[in-house]
């Protein structure tokens, strides 16, 4: 593709374009394996802050500014090429990691698409170009003389959307409107016999959804790859650090009970009421109405009454008591208590468990008979209305929530309810159940000045 | 009685006189329908087009493409049958003939030939799928019945079918202009509206998504019952193809005609809902004031609804408005009454089905008849031919030596010609070029694609080698380099 300016000066100072690599091809290098799982992890960060933010519904000047920061925090390194380097390298390391399920794919492809449309935004138009042209998209510069033959439609084009022409340095691209169907349905292109008129900063959407398409077909192919050959070949080295990353939640593991020590076992019922998120308090209901649960409700639950305080005894004897109808005592430290005692590490690999935070609850799917799972992801609407009701939402506060849940956010729809209850706003918004039970305790504590 | 009459068997014909011999009472049935297909539907022109060219003549041409086109009957007592289709003019004629349908629809050429479709699967490598389909819209009037007081529903006057007439030149010029499309056919549905057929093959191969976004593209008019304000135009000044509809065809026809023929201004039922589109309470009531003032009082001789309209125009474009919303309102109302209303998801998808040109509709008798959209003024949709009419015709007419070109004879000629000089001509002798071309371009790439094989294998040999070395020092090489050789 030629490039054609309009009468502009050329930008003769070399100026080093930053590279934004397109994750096609990359040049041979040496890495140390702590450096593998450094760098995955940091670019992590940079991906769950994009999905946090996204989750929060920021504005796109609000992402944009995150995602640099982010980038900075994280990424940045003084020397450009060690930068460029670890770019390439976690991104090829996570593609590893985020191929392996339909769910992780389309996470991680949302993710880096987010990423790299902001960063392209930010590039230089010089570097722009240098991508485009690396996309083979069939854009051609207009001329000279054809921009001044269409700049008065082109103006009228921007002026209809509420933005002006900067006519000296407006660079268009010619290309079939069949290309971008897009900016064609929302007339915020100028089309004239079949071509389009495209402005650069349209272009970024464009040139995204290349970026897109290529990784999503690279993802499948990756997945591939991976189930046929390189978990096996590489179960020793590269298999255990690509699925410990994939779990990783990069915020407070909740595992060691904090401020508020324990909680035995008479208090449970009392801060189930009214500290405990939508998700444990349908589990903790359920459990006493049917005096059982399934495992994935057992592991949800536990794991989550174990971050809150419960020690190990106590909770022995919690399910112990509280499936005692339908089970008999020998039959539950047969069957149930190894797994207890599992999660609180005292049996086997010795791993002390960590509560699920909302993005894995989310990410399961609860099949007949089961309840765990986020209840703003899987109750029926009228069934999750009159379970916020229970909770003392109210019923403004009620269609908020709803309004978040159709818009599938989750983590936002539990974060309306915590406010709604409490009647206090949670800036940080939820991200771990752990993390509702604290915060609600602290509301709680500085409300009554006690543990309720 | 003819013998057309007599072997029609019909006892309750009434002949009025000797003049009315040829009469043939206004109706619709099978048996005129019989000689319709027989004699004056044109079986060969709808071939010739549906077949773009691919008639076998050129070796670039697809010899399954028709064949491959998806025609649906609707038969006498509403029996509905899909996915027809046929390999040659002969089995079309002969099928429309033996069948004799109320109505002919086409739907998108398929993958296959519809009626092997069963052989095929839903997803994955071979389908059963719409590989073309022309662009097309669906324009009724009965979609303006807030706006026009002379009809309602299906029927159509001469005051209301301008709304069509407008509709069209809006659609038809900027599918010109902007979309710089060539091969257009307006059909005239046969009661209260009309369609259109874009036949390019840019425009046949569009994807859904991309006949979505052109009919976005033409999407202003977001009115339903419950909304007061249907149209919004935002921004400091009208996209292109708007202002141009504006100013080309939309005003003047506003101000000119719909305005004094339907009296929009004239009574207060109608004046408030004009109204009632002005964002600014104090605008709205001071109009109101002065036309309640003025109710009987006749300033001058003009229409009432022209000086109330020229009172509306001078309070809202005056300097001295300010308020946001009130910047286009002028234009908003004009789009309101006049902006093209299109079915939307008749043009979304590519395998909806459309009527036939050439089909006589059942409840009016008029045939389907093309559209000139240069003199879409001249149109009138009470003159157009039907059914009885032309047979009618064709009982005049002398003794039949020549058993082609019937329609000659009749009113329908015009628009046979009309159809074939107009648009088939210059639409097959594109398509003939257009398989010229691509055939050329074949034969040109698989020049080309001996060399590129070579280039090839020299590249995986490379790779081999790669590969074979890295396996080969296992232990050593960097875990960076494994990542590399499984993600890209």
């Amino acid at each position: 593709m030629e490039v054609v300016q309009s009468h502009r000066k050329s930008s003769s100072n070399n100026v080093i374009v930053s590279i934004l690599p397109l994750y096609r091809s990359a040049p041979p290098l040496e890495v140390r394996l702590e450096d593998f799982e450094f760098f995955a992890i940091d670019r992590l960060r940079v991906l769950k802050g994009i999905s946090d933010g996204l989750c929060r519904g920021k504005k796109p000047e609000e992402m944009e500014k995150l995602v640099l920061d982010l980038w900075k925090a994280n990424m940045r390194h003084p020397q450009a090429v060690e930068e460029v380097n670890k770019d390439i390298i976690s991104h090829f390391v996570l593609r590893l990691v985020y191929c392996r399920t339909e769910e992780l794919r389309k996470w991680f492809l949302s993710m880096e698409t987010t990423l790299f449309r902001h960063r392209f935004r930010r590039g230089s138009s010089e570097a722009q170009r240098a991508l485009m042209s690396e996309f083979k998209l069939p854009y051609k510069a207009v001329s000279n003389a054809e921009f001044e033959s269409l700049k008065d439609k082109l103006g009228q084009v921007a002026r209809s959307m509420g933005q002006t022409l900067a006519a000296a340095d407006a660079i268009f691209y010619k290309v079939p409107f069949e290309e971008v169907p897009d900016l064609v349905a929302g007339r915020r292109v100028f089309i004239h016999k079949g071509h389009a008129y495209v402005a650069i900063n349209q272009v970024v959407s464009l040139v995204v959804t290349q970026f897109r398409s290529y990784l999503s077909k690279a993802l499948i192919l990756t997945n591939r790859k991976w189930t046929s050959t390189i978990r096996e070949q590489e179960k020793d080295r590269l298999t255990p650090i690509v699925e410990a990353l994939c779990t990783s939640y990069l915020g407070p593991d909740y595992s060691q009970q904090q401020e508020f020590g324990e909680i035995s076992i008479k208090d449970i019922d009392q801060v189930a009421k009214t500290s405990f998120p939508l998700c444990m308090r349908h589990l903790f209901e359920k459990v006493k109405e049917d005096h059982h649960l399934k495992h994935g409700g057992r592991m949800q639950l536990g794991l989550f009454l174990k971050g809150v305080g419960l020690k190990l005894d106590d909770a022995l004897a919690f399910w112990k008591a509280e499936f005692a109808p339908k089970v008999s005592a020998e039959r539950f430290d047969k069957e149930y208590a190894y797994n207890i005692r599992h999660n609180y590490g005292r049996e086997g690999k010795r791993t002390d468990y960590t509560p699920y935070s909302c993005q894995k609850i989310i990410s399961v799917t609860p099949g007949i008979g089961d309840h765990h799972g986020c209840p703003y992801r899987h109750f029926s609407e009228e069934n999750l209305r009159a379970a916020l009701v229970r909770m003392g939402v109210s019923s403004r506060a009620v269609e908020d929530v709803m309004d978040k849940v159709h818009n599938r956010h989750y983590q936002l729809a539990c974060t309306l309810t915590f406010e709604a209850v409490h009647g206090s706003s949670c800036d940080a918004g939820i991200n771990h159940p752990n993390q509702y039970f604290i915060d609600s305790q602290r509301v709680l504590q500085s409300k009554n000045g006690s543990v309720a | 009685m003819t013998k057309e009459q007599a072997d029609n068997g019909r006892d309750d014909m009434v002949i009025d006189g000797p003049g009315q011999a040829n009469a043939v009472p206004d109706e619709f049935n099978a048996n005129y329908l019989r000689i319709y297909y027989g004699k004056l539907f044109p079986h060969a022109d709808m071939f010739k087009w549906m077949s773009y060219g691919n008639d076998g003549k050129h070796p670039g041409c697809d010899k399954s493409y028709f064949g491959r086109r998806e025609f649906s009957f609707t038969l006498e007592n509403d029996i509905y049958i899909r996915f027809q289709s046929f390999n040659s003019v002969t089995e079309l004629e002969n099928s429309i003939k033996e069948k004799c349908p109320f109505k002919i629809d086409i739907g998108p050429v398929y993958s296959v030939d519809p009626a092997k479709r069963h052989a095929y699967a839903q997803s994955g490598d071979n389908v059963f799928t719409p590989v073309e389909r022309e662009l097309v819209f669906d324009i009724d009037i009965s979609d303006y019945d807030d706006v026009r007081y002379c009809c309602t529903g299906a029927d159509v006057c001469l005051e209301c079918w301008p709304l069509m007439t407008i509709a069209i030149k809006v659609i038809d010029t900027s599918l010109r202009d902007d979309f710089g499309f060539n091969h257009i056919l307006w059909v005239y549905s046969g009661r209260r509206g009309v369609h259109c057929w874009v036949c390019d093959g840019k425009a046949r191969r569009l994807t859904n998504e991309q006949r979505a976004a052109i009919a976005d593209y033409f999407y202003v008019y977001k009115g339903n019952e419950n909304s007061h304000k249907k149209i919004s135009l935002p921004g400091l000044v009208l996209y292109p193809f708007l202002a141009r509809s504006y100013t080309e065809v939309l005003k003047g026809f506003f101000e000119a005609k719909l305005l004094p023929n339907q009296n929009l201004l004239a009574s207060e039922e109608r004046y408030e809902k004009i109204l009632e589109m002005i964002p600014d309470a104090s605008v709205a009531s001071e109009l109101r004031r002065r036309w309640q003032e003025n109710k009987r009082a006749s300033m001058s001789k003009d229409d009432i609804n022209i000086v109330r309209w020229e009172q509306l125009k001078s309070i809202l474009q005056s300097g001295k408005q300010k308020m946001q919303g009130l910047r286009r309102c002028v234009e908003e109302i004009v789009f309101s009454y006049t902006y093209p209303r299109l079915d939307m998801e008749v043009s979304k998808h590519m395998n909806h089905l459309l009527k036939a040109p050439f089909c006589v509709h059942p409840k009016t008798g008029r045939v389907c008849v093309p559209i000139d959209p240069n003199n879409c003024d001249e149109f009138d949709p009470t003159t157009v031919p039907t059914l009885s009419q032309l047979l009618e015709e064709l009982n005049r007419g002398g003794p039949r030596q020549d058993a082609e070109n019937e329609w000659d004879r009749t009113s329908l000629g015009e628009s046979v010609t009309f159809f074939r000089t107009s648009f088939l001509q210059p639409l097959l002798k594109s398509c003939k070029e257009e398989i010229e071309n691509s055939y050329n371009a074949k034969l040109q790439q698989s020049k080309n694609a001996l060399s590129w094989s070579h280039v090839s294998l020299k590249v995986l040999l490379n790779r081999t080698e790669t590969d074979l070395s890295i396996s080969s020092t296992h232990s050593s090489e960097t875990l960076y380099e494994v990542v590399l050789m499984y993600t890209y």
